[in-house]
C-alpha cells in the first residue's frame, strides 16, 4: 500500500466514471413506436432470402434464390405471372403487396447453422427484412426459425425435411411447406414392399444432424412395420466427401438394402461410391442388393447420373406433374433460366407467395395477423393438388411424391419418373406423434 | 488513475471513444442511399466486432507476447458458447452467471489442453493444439450429442428448467437479459435520413471488450509480460539462466484460453445458439489471420484485424449481381454487363477471394500489419510538418 496513489480527486473520477458506465444501459431502453418488427413504411417491403451458396447444399439453394427472385416478380406483376394464375386465392394481383414493391435481399448461410444466423441477423436489423424464406438444410432452418421467432417475423421454411422442424422445434412464427420424413417413410414403405418383399434385410448411413436422425427413425419405422429388419445404422459427418469408409463394412454386415439418409452433395458421393463398389451387383440371401434414397431431388439425380437408374426415392414435387399449376410455374421458370425447376425451387416459390397472399388477405403485415391468415389455410392450384396449412403444428398436408430413377432417361432433366403419387390421407399423422412431440408452437410473436 | 503512462492511456481513450461512439462511425451513409450497403452499424454486427476483438485480444497475449501458435483456440471459443447457453437452460437468462461460468470452464479446458501441447513448441505446438480442437469439435459434431446437439446446435426450448427464473407462463422464449436489460433492446435514433442503432448487447460486449483491452495493457506492461517476451526471443537463454519458461508459458495459454471463453460466451449471451462449427479448424485459422492482419504483437491490432475480417464476411458477402446492376446501371448496357461479370467474383460468395487478396497485400507490404500501415502515414505526417531531417529516435527493441 505504500506506493498507492490513489487521491480523493481520483477516487471521485473513477467513480463517476464507472457509475455513467452502469446507468448507459437504462439510457436505452426505450424501443421504437411501431406495432411490429421492421413495420414497412415506405413504397417498397423487403422479404430475405437466406440460402445456401457455398457447401454440401449449394446447388438446392443457388436454385431456391432462382424461384423467389421469380415468385418476387410475379407479386410486382413482372413476367406472366406463374402460379398466380392457378393459385385459389385471388388476393394477389400483381401489383405488388398492399401498394408497395417488393424488394428482396440475399444472404449465404454455407449450411451453418451459427453463419445462416448472423446472415439472418443482419437482414432483420440492416435491411429490415418482413418475413425470411430459405434454409436447404433442417440444421440451419431450426436455428433461423428459432431466431425469426426471437425476432418477431415470419419464417416461411425453404427445403427443410427434417420432423423436428414442425415438430419439436415447431415456432409460432415459423411455416414449413415442404414434406417431411415421416411422410417419405409413410409414402415410400408400401412401395417398397411390393418392389423388394417384406423380408430384407436394411443397413442405415445417415448424415448426422436433425434431418439425418429424424429420417432414419422414420424410415426405420415403416420399414419394420413392413416386416423388414434393420442390421445396422451408421452416422456419417455431413459434407464427408469419401464415404468409402462407410460402405466397405456394408458388404460383409449381411444386410441386401442400404438406405442412403443422405441429401445434396454427401447422396451423390455416397451413391456413387456405394456403386463403384459394386453394392448393386451382389447376391444377398438369395435377393439382389438395393439401394433406396429416401429424399430425392432433381439436383442430385443430376449429380449421380446413371447410379440412380432403378433407385427408390420420395419427393415434395416434381417438374413432371401434369396439373395446370405446375405447368404455368414450370414454363414461366423455363422460359426465364432455360431448364425446370428442382423441388427445392418450388417449395421456395409457393412459399413466397404463400405469404404474399397471406399478408394481401389479412390487409396487415402484422406477423401474428399473416400467421392467423395461414392457420388451416385450405389452397389448391401450387401443383400438388389440395393442400391444407394445418395450424396445431404449421405443416403443409399434400400428396407426396415416389419416385425412381429412370431406366432410359432422354434428357438430363426427366432422369426421375413418377412411380405413385401417395394420397394425402396415407401421409397424415396426429400432431402430438410421438416423433414429433417434446416441442410447443409458443405464441406468436410481433416482436417491437 | 489506470497505472498506465501517457501514450497507453491516450491510446485506451481513443479506443473507448470509438467504441462507445461505433453506431454512429460505422453507419456514415444515409439509410437510403445506395452506400448504405457499406454501413456496418447495426447491432449484430457490431457485436461481433467487439467480441471477435476480445477473442484476438486474448489470442494476442499467447501468441504476440510468447511467439507460440496456437492453431486450435476456437475449441475455446466453443466451449465457451455450451457453457453459457447450458447455463441458460439450466440457470437463468440473466447473462452474468453465463459468461463468468464460460470463463471459468473454458479457463479449465485450458489447463488440460495447454498441459499436454506446451511439452512442446513451434511447429509441434501449433499441431498439437490443432489436434485437440479439431477433436473437440468433432466430438461436439457427434460423439457428444446430447451435450451439444450436434449439428443442430444448442439451443433454448420452452420446457427448460431455469431454477433461477421461476415459473413462468410458457408464451415464447425468454430473452438474455442482464438484470433485466434485454440484450436485444434497441434504441433507434433517426437524424435527417440517418439512423443510428444503440443496443444494450453491444454495450454490454462493448465495456467488457474496454475491460479486457485494459487488462490485457496491463498484462503487456507488467513483468510478466516481459518474461513472455523473454520466451519469445530466446527461450533456451532463458532456461540456461535458471528459469523453467514452462509455468509463464502455461499461464499466458489459460489466460488467452479464458479471454476465449469470454468471447464464446459473450456471443451466446448476445443470440443463445452455440453450434459446432464455433470450434472448427476454419474458426482456429480466422483468429489467427486476425491477429496477423491487424499486427500480430502489439496492442490494438487484433482488435483492428477482427473488425476488418468481420466485415468482409457480413458486407461483402451480401452483395448479389442485382445489387451490383443497381451500382453501374448509369452505363450503356454492355458496358455494365461486363463490369458485373468483372466484380461478380468478388462479391456474394466470392468474399474469401477478396479477402485472401487483401490478406496477401498487407502480409507482403505491411508485414507488421495494419498497425504498421497506421504508424506509416503518422511518420509521413509528423515528417512533413516538422520538415527536420534527424533520424527519427531510436526505439527500443521488444
Amino acid at each position: 500500500m505504500s506506493k498507492s496513489t490513489y487521491s480523493r480527486r481520483r477516487v471521485l473520477k473513477s467513480g463517476a466514471l464507472s457509475g455513467a458506465a452502469l446507468a448507459m444501459p437504462t439510457i436505452f431502453t426505450a424501443s421504437s413506436a411501431s406495432a411490429f418488427t421492421n413495420e414497412p413504411t415506405g413504397d417498397t417491403v423487403t422479404f430475405g432470402f437466406n440460402v445456401p451458396q457455398t457447401g454440401a447444399y449449394a446447388e438446392e439453394g443457388l436454385d431456391e434464390l432462382r424461384a423467389q427472385e421469380l415468385a418476387v416478380e410475379h407479386i410486382n406483376g413482372i413476367g406472366d405471372g406463374g402460379m398466380l394464375n392457378t393459385f385459389s386465392s385471388k388476393a394477389l394481383d400483381g401489383t405488388g403487396l398492399m401498394g408497395k414493391r417488393v424488394t428482396f435481399v440475399t444472404g449465404d448461410t454455407q449450411t451453418k447453422s451459427d453463419v445462416a444466423r448472423a446472415t439472418a441477423q443482419s437482414m432483420i436489423q440492416k435491411d429490415g427484412v418482413i418475413m425470411i424464406n430459405g434454409g436447404s438444410s433442417s440444421g440451419v432452418a431450426v436455428a433461423v426459425q428459432g431466431l425469426c421467432q426471437e425476432a418477431g417475423i415470419i419464417f416461411m421454411a425453404g427445403l427443410t425435411h427434417s420432423n423436428d422442424t414442425t415438430g419439436k422445434d415447431r415456432k409460432a412464427n415459423g411455416f414449413r411447406h415442404f414434406f417431411n420424413a415421416y411422410m417419405s417413410g409413410a409414402a415410400l414403405a408400401p412401395v417398397l414392399g411390393n418392389a423388394y418383399g417384406a423380408d430384407r434385410r436394411a443397413y442405415h448411413l445417415t448424415a448426422d444432424y436433425t434431418w439425418g436422425w429424424t429420417q432414419e427413425e422414420s424410415i426405420v419405422a415403416s420399414t419394420e412395420a413392413l416386416g423388414w429388419t434393420t442390421t445396422n445404422k451408421v452416422m456419417t459427418p455431413v459434407g464427408a466427401g469419401d464415404f468409402s469408409s462407410y460402405i466397405a463394412p456394408v458388404l460383409n454386415s449381411g444386410a441386401d438394402v442400404l438406405i442412403l439418409n443422405h441429401y445434396g452433395a454427401d447422396m451423390v458421393n455416397s451413391l456413387t461410391q456405394a456403386v463403384q463398389f459394386g453394392l448393386r451387383d451382389k447376391q444377398v440371401n438369395g435377393k439382389t442388393f438395393e439401394i433406396v434414397v429416401p429424399l430425392y431431388s432433381e439436383l442430385m439425380a443430376a449429380g449421380a447420373g446413371a447410379n440412380i437408374q432403378g433407385v427408390y426415392g420420395s419427393m415434395n414435387w416434381n417438374w413432371q406433374l401434369q396439373d395446370a399449376g405446375t405447368q404455368a410455374f414450370v414454363r414461366s421458370f423455363g422460359e426465364k433460366f432455360g431448364f425446370p425447376p428442382s423441388n427445392a425451387a418450388h417449395t421456395c416459390y409457393v412459399q413466397t407467395l404463400l405469404y404474399a397472399d397471406a399478408v394481401a388477405r389479412a390487409g396487415s403485415f402484422n406477423p401474428c395477423a399473416v400467421a392467423e391468415a395461414l392457420e388451416d389455410l385450405e389452397f389448391d392450384g401450387m401443383g400438388n393438388g389440395p393442400t391444407t396449412y394445418r395450424g396445431a403444428d404449421h405443416q403443409c398436408f399434400k400428396d407426396v411424391l415416389v419416385m425412381k430413377g429412370a431406366e432410359s432417361p432422354t434428357s438430363a432433366y426427366d432422369t426421375l419418373e413418377i412411380v405413385e403419387i401417395t394420397p394425402r390421407a396415407q401421409v397424415e399423422y396426429d400432431p402430438e406423434h410421438p416423433m414429433f412431440t417434446g416441442g410447443a408452437l409458443g405464441e406468436c410473436n410481433p416482436g417491437a | 488513475m489506470l497505472k498506465l503512462d501517457r501514450k497507453d492511456t491516450l491510446l485506451l481513450v481513443i479506443v473507448a471513444l470509438m467504441t462507445l461512439a461505433a453506431p454512429i462511425i460505422l453507419n456514415p451513409f444515409p439509410t437510403g442511399s445506395a452506400l448504405a450497403q457499406f454501413n456496418a452499424g447495426y447491432p449484430d454486427l457490431m457485436q461481433r466486432f467487439v467480441i471477435y476483438g476480445i477473442f484476438a485480444i486474448g489470442f494476442n497475449i499467447l501468441f504476440g507476447l510468447t511467439g507460440y501458435l496456437s492453431f486450435g483456440h476456437a475449441a475455446f471459443l466453443g466451449v465457451g458458447s455450451y457453457s453459457a447457453v447450458w447455463m441458460f437452460k439450466l440457470l437463468s437468462m440473466n447473462v452474468l452467471p453465463a459468461i463468468v461460468f464460460s470463463v471459468i470452464i473454458a479457463g479449465l479446458f485450458a489447463v488440460v489442453i495447454g498441459y499436454v501441447s506446451l511439452r512442446r513448441s513451434g511447429i509441434y505446438f501449433s499441431i498439437l493444439t490443432l489436434a485437440f480442437a479439431q477433436m473437440s469439435f468433432n466430438m461436439a459434431y457427434s460423439v457428444l450429442t446430447p451435450i451439444t446437439n450436434g449439428e443442430t446446435g444448442l439451443q433454448l426450448t420452452l420446457n427448460d428448467p431455469r431454477i433461477l427464473d421461476g415459473a413462468r407462463a410458457a408464451t415464447g422464449l425468454p430473452v438474455t437479459n442482464l438484470f433485466g436489460f434485454e440484450m436485444r433492446s434497441t434504441a433507434h435514433l433517426d437524424i435527417a435520413g440517418w439512423g443510428f442503432d444503440f443496443s444494450v448487447g453491444y454495450y454490454l460486449s462493448a465495456v467488457i471488450m474496454l475491460l479486457a483491452f485494459y487488462l490485457s495493457m496491463r498484462i503487456f506492461r507488467s513483468p510478466f509480460g516481459l518474461m513472455l517476451r523473454a520466451i519469445k526471443s530466446n527461450q533456451n537463454r532463458l532456461s540456461y539462466t535458471g528459469l523453467n519458461a514452462r509455468p509463464y508459458t502455461l499461464a499466458a495459454f489459460v489466460i488467452s484460453g479464458m479471454y476465449a471463453g469470454l468471447a464464446g460466451g459473450l456471443l451466446a449471451a448476445m443470440d443463445p445458439l452455440a453450434g459446432a462449427e464455433r470450434m472448427q479448424w476454419t474458426a482456429s485459422g480466422e483468429v489467427v489471420l486476425m491477429t496477423i492482419l491487424g499486427g500480430a504483437g502489439t496492442l490494438i491490432g487484433p482488435v483492428l484485424g477482427a473488425g476488418f475480417i468481420k466485415y468482409f464476411e457480413n458486407i461483402f458477402s451480401k452483395i448479389n449481381d442485382s445489387i451490383l446492376h443497381q451500382w453501374f446501371s448509369f452505363m450503356p448496357d454492355g458496358i455494365e454487363d461486363f463490369l458485373v461479370t468483372l466484380v461478380h467474383p468478388f462479391i456474394g460468395k466470392g468474399w474469401h477471394l477478396t479477402l485472401g487478396l487483401l490478406f496477401m497485400a498487407v502480409v507482403i507490404f505491411l508485414p507488421g500489419g495494419l498497425v504498421e500501415g497506421g504508424q506509416r502515414i503518422g511518420r509521413l505526417f509528423r515528417r512533413n510538418k516538422a520538415g527536420d531531417t534527424a533520424s527519427p529516435a531510436t526505439t527500443p527493441a521488444e
